[in-house]
């Protein structure tokens, strides 16, 4: 029975001298090898070097501090409801009295908790924030073996205070405002 | 019985009836917006004006219009008076400009604030606000004050529609609270910082239309959105027992009062429901409260009825 039209019929014909010898086989192919040694390299030495992030990538989320290192957060529950996988989980607590150079606002979050198991990195969480407090960044989320180190609590998110442990975000502030406008425009 | 025509549809009510509670027997988006006007609270409305609508024509008798826009919850209705709401321009351009007023003082801070997704004036200034402020100057502040152990003030937010006085005086056998000074300098106080410690005093805290009056014991415990509001009972001496708790799996958060979809309470409840029974034991849970879906409370809620698919 014939299913399609491109079935091959096979033949074992005698191979002639220059086949058998297979150099010529051979040659061509170590041709086709060592081209690739003149070419120019695609790959990149990765952990060394890094290839730049296109402006609309999201990674690991970053919680922002403002320029005297409070943070911004004030868990007022917009990221968490913005979230459509429901990832996001917070309990807010009062500032006291002699915190005022921690936390920018009367409240903030005590706890703050994205599980990047259940995270699809679509942005909508710094679309909602009224505080720019939170910001997708170009870092990758590392891997993991156990399930419970993929819940990100405050440790992981909050950037540090010092100036070389700040996250940049200004390439992805920018974005996030000329998408706004454009928004607005329309 | 007086006939009215409001936005083109017209309702008989009985004598003495006002326009706003006509406009509220139709109903839907032709009912202009209260914020200081409250239905259980007699003498209450009449102050915050974004109620505003303009009589077209006086009555059957008088059809001349009435020269200036008037107060919807204070003006009775007359027979054959027609009155435009959402229809006119006017009005509606008043009332951008009283949003406008009411904001001026009001903290942008709805970030923080309790009442935040069940806020009157959010809802206002979503519908009928600007986008953004043109106020210049330094916005009145004033220091948080703790009315009591259950209750704390914020006077920035206030938008003084002295709802909770009216409730300290209808509900509670004496007032302890009241509005001081005039104009600008308008607060609430207690004068010289007294506890409100009357049964019925919680109740103020629902019938304040923005986030002035707040919950001690659900101080930023949580977000409405993230809770289940519940219609629940119980068998309480004081009041009607008639609540609805908010609870987050198993626990209950706060305790409120059931209110219409005006967000007028009906049955008013005691400090005791309100502030001290947390324990889901102390509650016959009804099922869950109907929201509107428009609201951000409906959010991730799922308690209408499931369709089937056949």
């Amino acid at each position: 029975m014939q299913l399609t039209n491109r079935s091959k019929n096979v033949v074992n014909k005698k191979m002639s001298f220059w086949e058998r010898i297979y150099l010529p086989a051979v040659l061509a192919g170590m041709w086709t090898t060592i081209k690739h040694f003149f070419r120019k390299k695609n790959a990149l030495n990765y952990p060394e070097v890094k290839r730049p992030f296109a402006p609309v990538y999201r990674g690991w989320h970053v919680l922002k501090r403002d320029a005297q290192g409070r943070e911004n957060c004030t868990a007022c529950g917009l990221c968490a409801v913005a979230c459509p996988a429901e990832a996001i989980t917070m309990e807010a607590a009062e500032r006291k009295k002699g915190e005022e150079n921690l936390y920018r606002e009367e409240k903030y979050a005590a706890v703050y908790e994205i599980n990047m198991l259940r995270c699809i990195f679509c942005g909508l969480c710094e679309e909602a924030c009224p505080k720019e407090a939170i910001f997708l960044t170009d870092r990758i989320v590392p891997a993991d073996y156990v399930r419970q180190n993929f819940i990100f609590g405050k440790d992981l998110l909050v950037e540090g205070v010092e100036p070389e442990k700040r996250v940049d975000v200004t390439v992805r502030q920018k974005h996030l405002t000329e998408k706004k406008a454009v928004e607005l425009a329309s | 019985m007086p006939k009215v025509k409001i936005d083109n549809f017209e309702v008989e009510v009985p004598e003495g009836t006002t326009i706003l509670n006509a406009a509220r027997q139709i109903g839907g988006d032709i009912v202009p917006p209260a914020m200081c006007y409250y239905s259980t609270l007699k003498g209450s409305g009449g102050k915050c004006r974004t109620c505003l609508v303009k009589v077209t024509k006086g009555s059957e008798k008088d059809p001349r219009p009435m020269p200036k826009l008037v107060a919807s919850c204070q003006q009775t209705v007359m027979d054959g008076m027609e009155v435009a709401n959402i229809t006119s321009d006017e009005v509606l351009n008043a009332r951008r400009g009283v949003v406008e007023f009411l904001l001026i003082n009001h903290p942008l801070d709805c970030p923080i604030c309790d009442q935040a997704g069940e806020c009157h004036l959010q809802d206002l200034s979503f519908e009928h606000g600007l986008e953004s402020t043109r106020y210049e100057f330094e916005r009145r502040t004033f220091e948080k004050i703790d009315i009591g152990p259950y209750i704390k003030l914020h006077m920035t937010r206030c938008i003084l529609c002295y709802r909770c006085v009216m409730v300290a005086n209808q509900l509670t056998p004496e007032r302890v609270h009241g509005v001081l000074s005039r104009g600008d300098h308008a607060e609430i106080s207690t004068y010289i910082e007294k506890a409100i410690d009357n049964d019925f005093s919680g109740n103020m805290i629902d019938v304040c239309p923005v986030g002035a009056l707040t919950d001690r014991t659900f101080r930023f415990k949580s977000r409405v959105w993230f809770l289940n509001p519940m219609d629940a009972h119980r068998d309480c001496p004081t009041c009607s027992g008639k609540a609805v708790v908010w609870m987050y799996g198993n626990e209950i958060y706060r305790v409120t009062a059931r209110k219409d979809k005006y967000g007028e309470v009906h049955d008013f409840i005691c400090n005791t429901c309100r502030f001290e029974k947390k324990s889901i034991n102390d509650w016959t849970i009804e099922g869950p409260r109907d929201i509107d879906r428009h609201s951000v409370i409906s959010q991730n809620h799922y308690e209408g009825q499931a369709l089937t698919v056949r």
